[in-house]
């Protein structure tokens, strides 16, 4: 018998998917951000509100990982903006191969934006790097003001955290500053933006600093390529 | 629930590396995980317990090593062991922890015949 040290990074196979998805984006001058959330925290309505607010500056495309139904990318798609939907069957999260076969189905060339709404899920997605350039975590506050302890990791991972479904914060009794307190003991520097995707409050905000980002990191690509 | 997956590389590697170095049987893993790695022990059990049969690793010992969550003051350099209340404002300064420890998913060896 014989012992072999490795060291090796498990991720190691996602993350070399991972860096030809990024590669490929930056090539293409896209920005790509990564939406999660766990099932029903209103992924697709933040998204559907954002896009109606954006589509006549920026050339966006989506793509869709659900379990099953193309039902998100139908209302996407509704919005007038390419959708591509991948069916994971039983799979929890989307993976940077997942993504990097997709790109064989779905022509990202011309847009400025692409915009993937992971699995909704609050664990599993996080782990998987898909080469974006951006983290968004949407977060239902009626689901509980200690969630943000009990699952960090995506809190953790997340550039942005979109606190949702403020108009039903009467009813639930759940406390938003001790819900964004925590959210910030787990991830001191993420930027909070508590919104209703059905009242419209908060999106004015949250739009105006998902655009100023994106309008960041194309600049960016930009100058480099220069 | 992603387990499965986390599994199915661990053992791509170590498929990888009994080929690369003439080995036929794979009597042990180890393995080096966070506890801030979003993955659960007993579901790598089970899922190594069900991937592992019938191929080169279906006689092989799992060992799995929980890292610590540590973290330090990126701000006054207070290092300190984040407690699992995670709270990543520095106690002393206010200022950011960044994590160092805990966040890693690693193979460290693997015993071949």
């Amino acid at each position: 018998m014989h012992k072999i040290s490795l060291e090796t990074d498990i991720m190691d196979a996602n993350e070399e998917f991972a860096r030809e998805n990024r590669d490929h984006f930056k090539a293409h001058n896209v920005a790509v951000v990564n939406f999660m959330s766990a099932p029903g925290a209103g992924k697709t309505s933040l998204l559907e509100k954002t896009i109606a607010r954006m589509k006549d500056d920026l050339r966006i495309g989506v793509i869709e990982g659900d379990l099953m139904t193309t039902l998100d990318a139908d209302r996407i798609t509704a919005l007038g903006v390419p959708a591509y939907q991948i069916t994971t069957g039983s799979v929890c999260h989307l993976d940077a191969r997942m993504i990097h076969n997709s790109l064989h189905n779905f022509d990202i060339e011309g847009l400025d934006l692409l915009i993937i709404e992971n699995v909704g899920n609050l664990v599993c997605p996080a782990e998987f790097n898909l080469g974006e350039d951006l983290r968004v975590m949407v977060f239902s506050t009626v689901e509980g003001a200690e969630k943000p302890k009990k699952y960090p990791v995506m809190f953790h991972e997340t550039d942005a955290v979109v606190l949702n479904k403020i108009d039903l914060i009467p009813y639930s009794g759940v406390s938003l500053e001790e819900l964004e307190r925590n959210v910030r003991e787990v991830n001191p520097e993420v930027d909070i933006f508590p919104v209703s995707c059905t009242r419209g409050d908060g999106l004015d905000e949250w739009t105006q600093w998902f655009t100023e980002r994106i309008s960041a990191l194309r600049g960016k690509a930009e100058a480099a390529s220069v | 629930m992603h387990e499965m997956a986390i599994v199915q590389s661990v053992l791509d590697v170590a498929f990888r590396e009994a080929d690369n170095n003439s080995g036929t049987k794979i009597r042990k893993i180890k393995l080096r995980i966070g506890e801030l790695s979003g993955v659960v022990r007993d579901s790598i059990e089970f899922a190594f317990s069900v991937l592992k049969a019938d191929t080169a690793a279906e006689d092989a010992e799992l060992e799995i090593e929980t890292v610590k969550l540590k973290a330090e003051c990126g701000t006054c350099g207070e290092a300190e062991c984040a407690a699992w209340d995670l709270n990543l404002i520095c106690a002393k300064c206010g200022g950011t922890l960044r994590i160092t420890a805990g966040r890693e998913m690693k193979v460290e060896y693997i015993d071949l015949d």
